[in-house]
C-alpha cells in the first residue's frame, strides 16, 4: 500500500529499524520461494506440452487412435470439462455464497450456523475419491442413472462447497458494519442490503474463492473416473452418456508406454492450466470492472 | 442481484464457449469411411478394467471400427478390481480383469448376468519384463532364485557370487542394487510374486498378490510408467513392467531362467509359448486358465488379461455387440496386432476355446 | 422467525439490538429462507456422506480381524482380511502438518507481499502468478514432482542425512527422494496458492484507518503489519490454513506419485515409506474387490473424523486467541 512508504520511517531507532528490514528481507525471501517451484512446474509443462500444443489437438478428439498413433486430440476431453465444471459451479456457486451469507448475516450465533460452519470446514478434507464414490452409490446405482457429465458435476460441487463457503465467509466477515448501518439506516430492506452493498464488498474475494475452487476441481481425476467415465469420443451432451474431461485424458495418456501418448498428455496438461488460466483472467476483469470500493 | 447478475455473466460468457466450442470439433480421425462390412453391430458400449489392456483396446477399437464405423467402446482403465466391480453392478458390458473372477465374485457377476453366467475370457497375454539399469551390463540373466534373492534384498550388490553364477564370464560392477516395485496394487506384482512363490519358495518367504509385501523392502513406484522412470532415473535399479514400458523407454531387460533351465529372451512369442502351458480351470466356457510359471519353453513371467462377459443376459443390443467385438478381438486378425504393442497373443490351444465361447454368448 | 443475532462484527458494533431473520417483506423472507435453506442442504449433503460411508464401511470393519485402529497391515482383499488405519494416520498427519509448517509462513510471507510491499502496481500481476499455482493439476504435481522433484531431493537427503544424521529425524539407512519429506514439501506447494490468496484477500481488506493510525504513532513498515495487520486477519489466516491443511491431508495422487509407500511408522522423515489415507486410496482402489473397497471406505471415514478433530483443535485456538485481541 502507497501509505506505507518509507517516509514514515524517519527517526526510528536503529533497532526497529534493522527489524523491519529483516522482515522486508524474510517477505521477500517468501516470494521467492514461492517462485520457484511456479517455474519449475510451468517449464516442464509448457515445453513437454508445446510438442502437441497444435491446432489438430484443439479440434480432434481420440476417436480411432490406435494405441501407438500419433495425432489425434483431446477436443473431446476439452468440451467434457467446460461443461462439468460449469454444471458444478452452477450448483456449488449459489449454495456455497448464500450459506456464507447465511453464516455471516443471518445466524452467527445460532447452533445451525455453527453446525454448519463446523461441518464446512470438516468436508474439506474429504478425499476427492469419496465424493466420487458417493455420486456413485446415489445417483448411479441408487437412483439408477447412468454414467454422465452432470453426475460427475454433482461430484466435483461437494468438492467445490467448502471452498466457496470458507472463502466467501471470510471475505463477508471483513465487510466493515458501519455499511450495514448505513444501509440499514436508509430503510433497505435486509436482502438488497446484502445483495447491493455486502456482497458487492466482498466481490474480489468471494471471486478469489471461487476461482480457486473452480482450479481445484478442474484438475480432479478420480471421482470422474467414477461418475463420468471416459470415451475417445465426442459427447456434447452432459447429461447423457460417458464424457472425457482433461484430467481423465491426462491421467489415460500419461501411464501409457508411448511417448506420442505421453506428449498428449503434458498437451493436454498445458491445456488445462491455460484454460484455468483465461478464467481467472475474465474474473479478474470483471471484478476490478466492478470493484465498488476503490482502494 | 447484481452478483447474480455478474456471476450469471460469468457464466453465460463460459457456457456461450463452450457451446461455440460444440460446432468445431470432430471425431474423424482419418480412420477410413468404409461401408460396414462382415460382422458389425453398430453400437457404443461401456467396458473398465485391466489398465494393462489399454492399449490393446485401443489398437482394437480402431480395427473394428474400420470395418464398422459409427461403433464405439469407451474402455475406461480404471484397474481390474474397478472393472469387476463395475461389471457387477450393471454399468458396464464387459470388464477386463488381471485375474480371472475368485471364488467369491462369481455368485454377484452372474447375478448381474441374470439368465447366464459370467464368463473369463482369456484374451491378451503379455510378458513382465524385468528392466534394469546397470552401466556396461548388457546381457543380464537371472534364475528365478536370484530374482527372489534380489526382490526380497538378500542380494545386495550387482557382483554378487549369486548374479556372477547366473552371468557366467560377465563383468559385474559393486554397484548396490535397488529394487523397484509397483505402490500401487496391480497384476503385473500379482504374477510376480505368484511366479517367485512358485520357482523359489525357499528364498521367496512372502505372500503372492497384487500388493508388493512391504516386508521385502525396495522402493515403490506408482504404475507401470513410475517404475520404469524410476529405473531410467537410477543407476543400479531393477524393477518390473510390462515389456511395452521397456521397449517405449528402451531400458535393458533381463532374460530368465524357465522350467527346463534355459535363459529366455523377452518377446511376444516367447511369452506365448509359456502361456502355452497353462491348464483351463474354469468351468464350461468359463476358461479360467492356471498359470504355469514353471514352463519348460518360453518366457515364464507372464500375464493373462481377461475379458469378463455374460454368457446370456445383457440387453439385446449390448450382447451383439459385445459378441461382434469379441470375436474381432479373437479372431486371428485380432490377436496379430498384439505382439506389435509387447503383448502376447493367445496360443492357439487356448484362442479356439476363447473363440468358440465367444460364439456361444447371446 | 427465531431471533438468531448478528454476531458483533470484527471492526463495528451492531450494538445489543437483535436483528431477525426476515423483516416481513416477501424479499427479505424469500432471501433468508435461501440463505438458511442453503446452509441446511449443505448438513443435508454431508450427513448424507457420512452415513453413506458409514453404511459401506460397517461390513468391512465387521470382517476385519485385527484392530482396525491399532493394526498397521493393509491386507482386506485376504482370505482372513487384516487392515488397520494406524500407519496411514500416522503417515496422513506426518505429511500433512509438515506441509501446513512449511507453507503457512511461507504464504503469509507472500501475501504480506503482494498486499503491502510490492509495488502497487505490480500486486494483482503477481497475485495471478501465485494463483497459477493453484492452476496447476494435481497429477501434473505428481508427474513434476516424480520426474525433476525427486531425483533433485535425492541428493538433498543425502546432504542432510551425511550432515546431520545424528538428529533422529534425519537418520535411518537408505535414505532416497522418495520420502515422507519430498511428499510434504509437494503438498506444501500445492497448498501454498490457498492460503496465500485467501490471507492476501484478507489482508487488503484491513482498515485503511487502522492503518494510518499506527502510521501516526511512528510505526515501521513491519510494527503496522504486527499491529494493524496480523491481528486484524488472524481468523482469516487461520481458516485459510484450515483449507490448506484440508487439501493437505486430502490430496491423493500427487502423493500416491511422490512417495514411495510401505509399511510401518517412523519418524525418519528421509526414508522412503510411509502412506497416507489418500494415496492408499489412490494405489489400491482399482485393484480392491468387494471388502477392500469397504475398508478403504472405512479409512476414508476416519479421515473424516481426523478432519474434524484437527478443524475443533483450531477452533478452539482461534477462540482461545481471540479473548487477548
Amino acid at each position: 500500500m502507497s501509505t506505507l512508504n518509507q517516509a514514515s520511517l524517519r527517526g526510528v531507532s536503529a533497532g526497529r529499524k534493522v527489524k523491519d528490514r529483516i522482515v522486508q528481507v524474510l517477505v521477500y525471501v517468501a516470494f521467492l520461494l514461492a517462485v520457484i517451484p511456479l517455474l519449475s512446474v510451468l517449464w516442464t509443462v509448457v515445453s513437454k506440452g508445446a510438442k502437441r500444443f497444435d491446432p489438430d489437438f484443439f479440434t480432434h478428439s481420440l476417436n480411432g487412435i490406435g494405441a501407438n498413433d500419433a495425432g489425434g486430440g483431446a477436443y473431446h476431453a476439452i468440451i467434457g470439462t467446460v461443461e462439468q465444471v460449469a454444471l458444478a459451479s452452477v450448483i456449488a456457486i449459489p449454495i456455497g455464497v448464500l450459506t456464507a451469507v447465511y453464516l455471516v448475516e443471518y445466524g452467527r450465533d445460532s447452533r445451525l450456523a455453527k453446525l454448519v460452519s463446523f461441518f464446512v470446514d470438516v468436508m474439506t478434507g474429504l478425499p476427492s475419491i469419496v465424493a466420487g464414490l458417493f455420486i456413485l452409490a446415489f445417483w448411479l446405482l441408487l437412483l439408477g442413472f447412468s454414467y454422465s457429465g452432470f453426475a460427475g458435476a454433482m461430484a466435483l460441487s461437494i468438492l467445490m462447497m467448502p471452498t466457496v463457503v470458507r472463502a466467501a465467509e471470510e471475505m463477508l466477515k471483513l465487510v466493515p458494519n458501519d455499511l450495514r448501518e448505513a444501509s440499514y439506516a436508509l430503510g433497505v430492506p435486509r436482502w438488497r442490503t446484502i445483495c447491493f452493498v455486502i456482497l458487492p464488498t466482498a466481490f474480489t474475494g468471494i471471486i478469489t474463492g471461487i476461482m480457486l475452487a473452480i482450479a481445484r476441481v478442474m484438475g480432479e481425476t478420480a471421482p470422474l473416473l467414477l461418475t463420468v467415465f471416459v470415451t475417445s469420443a465426442i459427447n456434447n451432451n452432459p447429461f447423457q452418456g460417458p464424457q472425457m474431461a482433461l484430467p481423465l485424458f491426462i491421467f489415460d495418456q500419461a501411464q501409457r508406454p508411448n511417448d506420442v501418448a505421453i506428449n498428449r498428455a503434458w498437451a493436454a496438461a498445458l491445456t488445462l492450466i491455460v484454460i484455468i488460466m483465461l478464467l481467472n483472467l475474465v474474473a479478474r476483469v470483471i471484478a476490478r470492472l466492478r470493484k465498488p470500493v476503490s482502494r | 442481484m447484481k452478483i447474480g447478475t455478474r456471476l450469471a455473466a460469468l457464466g453465460g460468457v463460459a457456457l456461450a464457449g463452450a457451446l461455440s466450442l460444440t460446432a468445431c470439433g470432430t471425431d474423424d480421425n482419418g480412420g477410413g469411411n468404409a461401408a460396414a462390412s462382415g460382422d458389425c453391430v453398430k453400437s457404443t458400449v461401456n467396458a473398465a478394467g485391466s489398465s494393462a489392456q489399454a492399449n490393446a483396446m485401443s489398437e482394437w477399437i480402431k480395427g473394428y471400427q474400420q470395418s464398422c464405423p459409427g461403433s464405439n467402446v469407451n474402455y475406461n482403465p480404471s484397474g481390474s478390481g474397478a472393472g469387476v466391480q463395475a461389471f457387477t453392478g450393471g454399468q458396464v458390458a464387459f470388464a477386463g480383469s488381471d485375474s480371472a473372477l475368485k471364488p467369491e465374485e462369481h455368485g454377484p457377476a452372474d447375478a448381474r448376468c441374470k439368465s447366464g453366467k459370467a464368463l473369463d475370457l482369456p484374451m491378451v497375454g503379455g510378458p513382465i519384463a524385468l528392466i534394469y539399469n546397470l552401466k556396461g551390463v548388457d546381457n543380464l540373466q537371472l534364475s528365478p532364485k536370484t530374482i527372489a534373492s534380489i526382490f526380497a534384498g538378500k542380494i545386495k550388490t550387482w557382483n554378487d557370487p549369486a548374479i556372477a553364477k547366473d552371468n557366467s564370464g560377465a563383468k559385474l560392477p559393486s554397484t548396490p542394487i535397488k529394487p523397484l516395485h509397483r505402490s500401487d496394487d496391480s497384476g503385473t506384482t500379482d504374477n510376480l510374486t505368484k511366479f517367485l512363490l512358485a520357482t523359489a519358495p525357499d528364498v521367496w518367504k512372502f505372500p503372492g498378490g497384487k500388493t508388493w509385501p512391504s516386508a521385502a523392502g525396495g522402493q515403490g513406484l506408482k504404475g507401470s510408467d513410475g517404475v520404469s522412470t524410476g529405473v531410467k532415473q537410477g543407476d543400479g535399479t531393477i524393477g518390473y513392467a510390462e515389456l511395452s514400458y521397456a521397449t517405449n523407454g528402451k531400458l535393458q531387460t533381463a532374460k530368465v531362467q524357465n522350467g527346463s533351465g534355459q535363459f529366455s529372451e523377452i518377446s511376444s512369442d516367447t511369452a506365448s509359448k509359456a502361456i502355452a502351458g497353462a491348464q483351463v480351470s474354469g468351468q464350461g466356457n468359463d476358461l479360467a486358465l492356471t498359470l504355469d510359471y514353471k514352463a519348460k519353453d518360453g518366457y515364464p513371467i507372464v500375464l493373462v488379461t481377461y475379458e469378463i462377459v455374460c454368457e446370456k443376459g445383457l440387453p439385446d443390443e449390448q450382447a451383439k455387440f459385445v459378441k461382434s467385438f469379441l470375436n474381432y478381438t479373437s479372431s486371428q486378425q485380432g490377436q496379430s496386432i498384439l505382439s506389435g504393442l509387447g503383448y502376447a497373443p493367445i496360443p492357439d490351444a487356448i484362442l479356439t476355446k476363447v473363440q468358440a465361447a465367444v460364439k456361444g454368448l447371446s | 422467525m427465531t431471533s438468531e443475532t448478528l454476531e458483533q462484527g470484527a471492526t463495528g458494533s451492531l450494538g445489543e439490538r437483535g436483528r431477525r431473520l426476515s423483516t416481513g417483506r416477501l424479499g427479505d423472507r424469500l432471501f433468508g429462507i435461501s440463505a438458511r435453506g442453503s446452509g441446511i442442504l449443505l448438513l443435508l449433503i454431508i450427513a448424507a456422506i457420512a452415513v453413506f460411508l458409514i453404511a459401506k464401511a460397517v461390513p468391512a470393519l465387521k470382517a476385519d480381524k485385527a484392530n482396525f485402529l491399532t493394526s498397521q497391515e493393509w491386507n482386506p482383499d485376504a482370505a482372513q482380511p487384516r487392515f488397520g488405519v494406524l500407519q496411514l494416520a500416522w503417515g496422513t498427519l506426518l505429511s500433512s502438518f509438515m506441509a501446513l509448517i512449511l507453507a503457512t509462513p511461507v504464504a503469509i510471507g507472500i501475501a504480506l507481499f503482494i498486499a503491502y510491499y510490492s509495488p502497487r502496481r505490480l500486486a494483482s500481476g503477481l497475485g495471478y502468478v501465485v494463483d497459477l499455482l493453484a492452476a496447476v493439476p494435481s497429477v501434473v504435481y505428481g508427474l513434476w514432482g516424480l520426474q525433476f522433484f525427486v531425483p533433485k531431493m535425492a541428493s538433498v537427503a543425502n546432504f542432510l542425512h551425511d550432515h546431520l544424521g545424528w538428529i533422529p529425524l534425519f537418520g535411518g539407512d537408505n535414505v532416497g527422494g522418495q520420502s515422507i519429506l519430498t511428499a510434504a514439501i509437494v503438498l506444501a506447494i500445492m497448498i501454498l496458492p490457498i492460503i496465500s490468496s485467501i490471507s492476501r484477500e484478507v489482508f487488503l481488506q484491513v482498515p485503511r484507518a487502522n492503518i494510518e493510525a499506527a502510521l501516526a504513532l511512528g510505526a515501521t513498515r513491519w510494527e503496522v503489519i504486527r499491529m494493524a495487520v496480523l491481528p486484524f486477519g488472524r481468523s482469516g489466516m487461520v481458516s485459510a490454513a484450515m483449507l490448506g491443511l484440508g487439501r493437505a491431508l486430502g490430496e491423493t495422487i500427487a502423493v500416491a506419485m511422490v512417495l514411495s509407500t510401505a509399511g510401518g511408522i517412523s519418524l525418519r522423515i528421509l526414508k522412503p515409506g510411509g502412506n497416507t489415507f489418500a494415496a492408499n486410496i489412490a494405489n489400491t482402489f482399482g485393484m480392491a474387490g468387494n471388502l477392500g473397497r469397504g475398508a478403504l471406505i472405512a479409512s476414508g471415514l476416519v479421515l473424516f473424523v481426523i478432519t474434524l478433530l484437527v478443524n475443533m483443535l483450531a477452533r478452539a485456538i482461534v477462540a482461545r486467541r481471540k479473548e487477548f485481541v
